[in-house]
């Protein structure tokens, strides 16, 4: 469902159809969740691990203890910003898969540039400008892809995969060939201090990128439901064909959504360096472009909805790393529960549409 | 005479709104190729769909060999030995020959290419053709791959062959071939439907004529009778059962039906005017299944409804995206008042007043999962007033939707309902709405009344010669030439690209019409 589609949906229904539209769609999601717990238990008890010991743990280092809660929080900024770089791409129909390659890229640029300009500028400055350029950098590896697909009509899927893997191997070589730092033994670049990084939020550990990542995220989400901009994008993702018709210029807008995607995906990656890490190490390489990309099918696209669900996943993968070592599962059952919701609200979806289509609505 | 291998008796087959066949029968015997004929709509592909068993008749039946019968899926038609080959190749073009041909077997079991290639060999020599078995499809010519077409529909049985426009898509060597083909099968027993539009072929090829008209068949010319015909009698007596002077009880009928015989409103264009709109030397690019342009030139005055008849695929769609700005002109120039606009695209065009009602309504129209109030403004995003500084306004756009619905009696729950759940007539309105508002000029009608219902095209036509009186220059394109008869001040015809010629609509049009539709020059 569009954006636009889902705002008819909302204000169409009055008074107590609204209320039970609301109802079901709080059912739609919480039904797969729900289910998806229920099987993820069983395949543990298979296993011989106790389910609830595991969900027990997840929950309370996920979301209930206070340094947990951090670290969810804090893990939240890069995922959140490539999902609002994946929700430009998505809503127009154009399937950047290519985000981590963006993201990694934008994340050694951030890494190389700002232990060096360390004392020449204001902090603020240093900050604001390793993000400009490391957006910048991402949204360039995009324009080949974006090119292809708006002159040749050659699919995106292909193109931005494989310029993502090249952009990984190119963030290593960087890395290892021109941003190596001497005083160090295994390949990584400088380190920008701790008091230089993106100022932390109160006492916290989490840093100010988590503001910024919502901030993003709600503006690209006001972009798309309130700008001309944003239903240009929506008309090309939901019917190209009408797109022509109405004289929109269709690869222009190509080109300027993509390079805007593949530009919050790298300010996501440079958000990462300059609030968590302040260095990129050779080989490192968090893989989360690839993670979103169901976060947002969830969503169904909705800036709001990717919040709680990049919340939710947050706090699973935090959790869940902690818990998978402690039941002695692998780390990646967290992917499993995600795979398992995927399918279960895909299920459910369906059946709704059927019951919909039966009840003639 | 020997029973028909296949009939039809008084088929009759409704859809909403229509009824598509009316009482039909028919009989199709060995040995002999019937052709049938009628316009788009005359209910020609709704008797093929019962034939091949995509559609079940409401009343009447169908005989095999004098049997009764109930063909209920399209393998039930091939297990009869019936075969149908459509209009569009239905292969997979990375298969080969021989693959293709195999395909539709019952899963469980093998594939068997010994048997398949002797089934091959068999078809081969009946329909006197050579083709690799092991050839890509995708790599054949389009008369190649419609031989493996009707070499699968023959795959299981060579009772009944129905051709649906086959020639439509073929060179004239390829069409040259196909007629051997198909008189080799007639000769060889097989019984033949062919459908199609152009005379010519029909005079050729057929046996036996039928034409359909409006769902029901409005006169045959038998084997004997046709054979003692030239040519010329043929055609006259086909384009008057087709488009011409109707018998005064059918005329009843069609009133009774709701459809009366159409005239033609005799309307003052002042032509000595400056025109409007002209078109030199137009052409466009070629694109996989459409008909490119081959040079088109015209002249449009303001008020004048210029009808542009013909067979559908034969440039239409290309003329109309050409002067919309959605297809660019590979030469020649289009002149508004007198003004190069042809590297202009859509928005600048829109500006200067010329508007495009497609026929593709959900197609590229609209975006059907967005509302009808988005739909109303979809060529005016980012344009003020409904958009200030890039921001949409959308109290502004609800209020002008709101505003259009009750103008143009568009029946929809509300205007923020999808458009896509709107009836096709109100989807119409939806476009004629955005089109056709103060600042048009010049309007661009595809098929204005395609799909729409009696009291929705006659609003259709009513909206279109208000607009035109109203001094809007107007074209409409359309495969009815009865909707062209009644609305239209001159009427050209589409031929293969090419404008075929203009003729001023009045007494004896039709044939003129009829006879440029098929191929002929103008008389």
């Amino acid at each position: 469902m569009t954006a636009e589609a889902q705002q008819v949906a909302r204000r169409g229904a009055p008074g107590s159809a609204g209320a039970r539209d609301a109802m079901a769609s709080v059912l739609r999601v919480a039904v797969p969740i729900l289910l998806a717990l229920a099987v993820g238990g069983i395949i543990l008890l298979v296993l011989g691990k106790d389910p609830l010991a595991y969900y027990g743990y997840v929950a309370r280092r996920g979301l209930l203890t206070w340094g947990g809660l951090q670290e969810t929080l804090t893990r939240m900024s890069p995922l959140l910003l490539i999902a609002a770089g994946l929700i430009v791409a998505f809503r127009a129909g154009i399937w950047n898969l290519g985000g981590d390659g963006q993201f990694l890229l934008a994340a050694v640029i951030t890494a190389a540039l700002a232990p060096a300009l360390v004392g020449t500028l204001p902090k603020v400055a240093i900050l604001v400008a390793c993000m400009i350029v490391s957006a910048a950098v991402a949204a360039l590896w995009a324009v080949i892809p974006a090119v292809l697909k708006a002159r040749y009509g050659i699919n995106e899927i292909i193109t931005s995969l494989m310029m993502s893997f090249l952009g990984i191997s190119f963030a290593n070589v960087l890395v290892k060939l021109f941003f190596w730092d001497p005083s160090t033994t295994v390949p990584q670049t400088r380190t920008l201090p701790v008091e230089e990084r993106l100022p932390r939020l109160f006492d916290t550990t989490i840093h100010s990128g988590v503001l910024i990542a919502l901030a993003v995220v709600i503006l690209v989400h006001l972009m798309m439901t309130r700008t001309a901009f944003g239903l240009k994008l929506q008309v090309v993702g939901a019917n190209p064909a009408a797109a022509v018709h109405a004289g929109l210029n269709v690869p222009w807008l190509t080109i300027a959504t993509f390079t805007l995607s593949a530009a919050l995906i790298g300010l996501g990656g440079s958000v990462e360096i300059l609030g968590v890490f302040g260095t990129v190490r050779a080989d490192w390489n968090p893989a989360f472009g690839l993670l979103v990309v169901p976060l947002v099918f969830l969503a169904r696209f909705n800036g709001y909805a990717a919040i709680a669900f990049t919340l939710f996943f947050s706090a699973l993968m935090i959790g869940g790393d902690s818990a998978a070592r402690r039941i002695g599962v692998p780390q990646h059952f967290v992917l499993v529960l995600v795979a398992l919701l995927l399918i279960f609200l895909a299920v459910v979806e369906y059946l709704d549409h059927q019951r919909r289509k039966r009840i003639g609505a | 005479m020997a029973v028909p291998v296949a009939a039809v008796r008084n088929v009759t087959k409704r859809f909403p709104g229509v009824v598509a066949n009316d009482g039909v029968s028919l009989e199709f015997n060995a040995g002999e190729i019937h052709v049938l004929l009628g316009e788009n709509g005359a209910g020609k592909s709704t008797l093929i769909g019962i034939l091949a068993g995509m559609q079940q008749p409401d009343e009447g039946e169908i005989l095999i060999g004098g049997r009764p019968v109930r063909i209920t899926s399209p393998r039930a038609s091939l297990e009869l030995g019936i075969g149908t080959v459509f209009q569009h190749v239905l292969l997979v073009p990375s298969l080969t020959v021989i693959e293709n041909l195999m395909l539709g077997g019952p899963w469980w079991r093998n594939l068997l290419r010994g048997p398949a290639l002797a089934r091959f060999r068999e078809l081969s020599q009946l329909l006197g053709v050579e083709i690799d078995p092991d050839a890509q499809v995708g790599r054949l010519s389009l008369g190649e791959q419609q031989q493996v077409e009707i070499m699968r529909a023959l795959w299981r049985g060579e009772k009944v062959l129905i051709l649906d426009e086959p020639t439509s898509m073929l060179t004239p060597q390829g069409v040259k071939d196909l007629g051997a083909v198909m008189k080799r099968l007639r000769d060889k027993g097989v019984a033949l439907i062919l459908i199609t539009h152009k005379l010519v072929e029909a005079y050729e090829l057929g046996d036996r004529i039928s034409v359909l008209r409006l769902g029901r068949l409005v006169g045959a010319l038998p084997p004997e009778r046709k054979r003692a015909m030239s040519e010329q009698e043929v055609t006259d007596a086909v384009i008057e059962m087709m488009f011409g002077t109707v018998a005064q009880h059918e005329r009843d009928a069609e009133i009774l039906v709701g459809r009366g015989r159409r005239t033609h409103r005799a309307r003052h264009v002042d032509r000595a005017g400056p025109p409007r709109l002209q078109a030199r030397g137009l052409a466009t690019q070629a694109t996989r299944g459409a008909c490119p342009l081959r040079g088109v030139d015209f002249d449009l005055w303001p008020g004048e409804v210029l009808g542009i008849a013909g067979v559908d695929g034969n440039g239409q769609k290309h003329l109309a995206e050409m002067l919309a700005g959605q297809r660019a002109a590979a030469s020649g120039t289009i002149l508004l008042d007198g003004r190069d606009i042809t590297a202009d695209a859509v928005p600048e065009r829109r500006r200067r007043g010329v508007r495009y009602v497609t026929d593709e309504r959900l197609g590229e129209g609209t975006v059907g999962a967005f509302s009808v109030a988005t739909n109303l403004v979809l060529k005016e995003i980012g344009a003020p007033p409904f958009f200030r500084r890039g921001v949409s306004d959308w109290d502004h756009i609800h209020d002008h939707a709101r505003a259009l619905i009750k103008r143009n009696d568009i029946r929809t729950p509300s205007e923020k309902t999808p458009v896509a759940k709107l009836s096709g007539g109100n989807i119409q309105k939806v476009l004629l709405a955005r089109e056709l508002n103060a600042e048009a000029g010049v309007v661009i009608f595809n098929k204005p009344t395609y799909g729409l219902d009696l009291q929705n095209t006659r609003l259709a036509h009513e909206r279109i010669l208000a607009g035109a009186d109203q001094g809007l220059a107007t074209i409409v394109i359309s495969t009815d030439l009865d909707e062209l008869l009644e609305i239209s001040d001159r009427i050209g015809v589409m031929f293969q690209g090419h404008l075929a010629g203009i003729v001023e609509n009045g007494p004896d049009v039709e044939r003129k019409v009829g006879l440029l539709m098929t191929g002929a020059k103008a008389a």
